[in-house]
């Protein structure tokens, strides 16, 4: 199924829309800590984005995340959370206490920041992930193979 | 460091799993390196932690600060830590057995098997020492998930294993799941020392007994016992052998563990537990019996492997059923010698095989003058399974079989003797043939001249079956350290 | 909870829901047919897990910055919901896991009729 399901509607349709379902995933991503949101569905919703795009516009869209970038895109998320959260772990502190390191003053502000980091290390996950799911499922990742 | 155990034993293969794909794109041996690294880290934090805790007492770690039941917390006491060194030391164990494989088959060095082989050992050491219910959910599902993966790196036939054994694994954690619901609905929390508490007005409302009957048919799917041991043969069968290895050894084990977890520890004070300990007491003692017929039936050594498994688990559980402090001991003393004999088998078996390319029971014929050395660890681990002294085996079996006849269980003391017979007679056909058998012609398979295995392979073959030798000298020491300090929460009952 | 056999209702019907899915994944012969049964399966009991976090009279979990004593019962119990969101990402991961294993089962023996499969497996 390497053929775009493009015609003039949807890529007209999809132009309009990629860069607001983009723009609002990373408004969901941003929000999480302290509103419904959060990495998984901002994650989620990035990935959609480019995969209108990729669907509407076949393989070599202008706006690619290949197999090998999507996985250092998932790879690089999870470590992103990993690294926050063994960070306290310096200083003394548990697992994912964002307020041990003495990075800050202000205890809150230090929480708000290790959340939203962890947040977007989620997200980043997230999309990384659902495009290599699309991608593998799909076939486009592997063009040797005959589908 | 000590401190930081805990929560290093998990966290460091699973940050490593992610850390294996990109180094992966660098060089498949510098994944292979990372992922040894993590591996042998989270052993050596859970010996460190297993010191410790045998010197200080239980260890506990509150994520985020929070405390429980709050927030999550992990927990080390002698008998999870145990647990978290048998899993992290198999892991070890088989990812340099697996060099040899990986290194004749490209399609495993594209870091695919060193992450899912990773995020299965962190799934089964987060089941271990997590304290929450959810949290356990959540591990259970990590280490099913890289299992599925890990199965279907076999053959093309292991596909449809994989997927069968998902939808039921699907199915179990499903069911886990739900029961937690219940549990959770009851008593509004999830932390397993917090629902003890909780959980001992309600003794024997219907709905503690709908959340543990739930919570017992899930996690029996996830250990196998007859009569839900449906997924088990083929994904056992057709999985690459080093995966086989450590599922065999571990993956049922950690699940036998933490139904004890759950059952002694979380639900005892809920009426129903022993209901539910009868109930899964008769299925155990069909298990034994039944599981022990069928690897008679087997002609393929891995499935007759298998089926042996399927018996064993029931041994263990028909522990868990007599309730009783001795039967307990040789419960919790079987899974530690089941791991480690049952490992041996299928590693020594997949030495056989890589020498000689034997796979089959009549294809055993004289394998002893060609894979010597594989033959004799064979040898070794099922005298163990058998329950010859001294080999571990027979401890766990003697403590078994006394706890059933004090309590007056006959139908458990035979089938546990059924067993032990039948394993007789399954094994030591397959070991009579290697010794005795005439070898056949010199095949092409047989790869002459060379010594009988890597370095890599013949070192944690040998390792494991000097463990069942030395397992079974020290038990004394592992039960009066170790199982002890499990045991007085029984005695309160 | 003890109401009339409305406040019931939601409890059976997922019920229900749990059991159509299993009936799925026993009787239809069809891969994909199994995959969806056990996705309709974990559907109920995401559902069963949210009708537990529901309060009659209460709005959601989002305490507004002035409210300076924020009284539990007028909001809504967020942690079923947070459990809920782990679990559905459990059932992505699951789902594409299996359809990567249905898409290789298809390329390789061409059929994904559980019975042809299984003949094949044991020959």
């Amino acid at each position: 199924m390497k053929q775009p399901f493009g015609s003039a509607v949807l890529e007209a349709a999809a132009r309009l829309l990629a860069p607001f379902v983009l723009l609002f995933a990373a408004y969901v991503v941003s929000h999480g800590h302290s509103s419904p949101g959060g990495g998984f569905q901002g994650g989620v919703l990035f990935a959609a984005g480019l995969l209108l795009v990729k669907l509407t516009r076949g393989d070599p869209s202008q706006w690619e995340i290949g197999p090998r970038a999507a996985l250092v895109l998932a790879c690089s998320g999870v470590l992103l959370f990993a690294g926050i959260g063994l960070l306290p772990l310096a200083w003394g502190g548990s697992y994912l206490d964002y307020d041990a390191p003495p990075l800050f003053a202000d205890p809150v502000a230090e929480r708000v920041l290790g959340t939203v980091g962890i947040e977007v290390g989620v997200a980043l996950a997230v999309a990384g992930i659902i495009l290599l799911v699309f991608d593998a499922l799909a076939g486009w990742g592997e063009p040797e193979r005959s589908a | 460091m000590t401190a930081y155990a805990p929560v290093l034993i998990v966290v460091v293969p699973l940050t490593a799993a992610a850390l294996v794909p990109l180094a992966a794109l660098v060089s498949g041996r510098l994944a292979r390196a990372v992922a040894l690294l993590a591996i042998t880290a989270a052993a050596a934090a859970a010996l460190a932690a297993l010191v410790a805790v045998l010197e200080h007492g239980a260890m506990r770690h509150r994520f985020g600060g929070w405390p429980p039941p709050w927030g999550i917390e992990y927990v080390v006491d002698p008998l999870s830590g145990l647990m978290a060194l048998l899993v992290a030391g198999f892991g070890v164990l088989v990812a340099v057995y697996a060099g040899p494989a990986v290194a004749t088959a490209p399609r495993l060095l594209n870091g695919a098997f060193h992450a899912m082989y990773l995020l299965l050992l962190s799934g089964l050491l987060g089941m271990v020492l997590t304290g929450d219910l959810f949290n356990l959910y959540v591990f259970l599902e990590i280490s099913s998930l890289a299992v599925y993966a890990l199965i279907a790196l076999g053959s093309e036939r292991a596909t449809i294993a994989s997927f069968r054994y998902l939808l039921l694994g699907t199915v179990a954690g499903s069911f886990y799941l739900l029961g937690v619901g219940y549990l959770y609905a009851l008593t509004g929390t999830l932390n397993m020392a917090d629902l003890t508490v909780r959980l001992a007005p309600l003794a024997g409302s219907p709905g503690v007994t709908v959340g543990v009957a739930l919570i017992v048919v899930g996690l029996a799917i996830k250990m196998a016992l007859f009569p839900l041991h449906g997924w088990l043969p083929d994904a056992y069968a057709f999985a690459p052998t080093p995966v086989t290895g450590l599922i065999a050894a571990v993956m049922t084990k950690v699940s036998a563990y933490v139904l004890f977890r759950v059952l002694f520890f979380v639900l005892h004070p809920a009426a129903t537990t022993p209901d539910a300990l009868a109930l899964l007491g008769w299925a155990a003692a069909a298990a034994t019996v039944a599981g022990s017929v069928m690897a008679l039936a087997q002609a393929d050594v891995k499935r007759m492997l298998a089926y042996s498994s399927v018996g064993q688990m029931g041994c263990i559980v028909m522990g868990f059923a007599l309730g009783t402090p001795l039967a307990v001991t040789g419960a919790l003393l079987h899974i530690l010698n089941h791991a480690v004999m049952k490992g041996c088998l299928f590693l020594a078996a997949g030495g056989v095989q890589f020498r000689t390319g034997a796979a089959r029971v009549p294809e055993y014929d004289g394998a002893a003058s060609r894979a010597p050395l594989s033959v004799a660890a064979f040898t070794i681990a099922a005298c163990s399974l058998v329950g010859l002294p001294p080999t571990a085996g027979f401890f766990s079996k003697w403590y078994l079989l006394v706890a059933s006849v004090e309590q007056g269980m006959w139908p458990f003391t035979l089938a546990l003797v059924a067993s032990s017979l039948l394993s007789a007679v399954y094994l030591f056909r397959v070991v009579q043939r290697a010794y005795f058998g005439r070898a056949p012609q010199e095949t092409g398979r047989a790869r002459a001249g060379a010594a009988e295995l890597p370095l890599a392979m013949l070192v944690p073959v040998a390792l494991l079956a000097a463990a069942v030798v030395v397992l079974g000298l020290l038990n004394q020491a592992v039960v009066t350290q170790v199982i002890a300090s499990a045991l007085p929460a029984l005695e309160a009952r | 909870m003890t109401g009339t056999w409305v406040a019931w209702l939601h409890y059976w019907l997922t019920g229900g829901l749990l059991l159509v899915g299993l009936y799925g994944m026993l009787a239809a012969p069809h891969l994909v047919r199994k995959l969806m049964g056990m996705n309709i399966m974990q559907t109920s009991i995401i559902i069963f897990f949210l009708g537990l976090a529901a309060k009659t009279d209460a709005t959601l979990p989002i305490v507004p910055t002035d409210d300076p004593a924020p009284a539990a019962a007028a909001y809504i119990n967020p942690l079923p919901h947070a459990l809920m969101l782990t679990a559905i990402v459990v059932g992505v991961s699951t789902s594409g896991v299996a359809l990567a294993l249905i898409l290789r089962i298809h390329r390789h023996f061409g059929t994904l009729d559980e019975r042809d499969l299984l003949s094949k497996l044991r020959e």
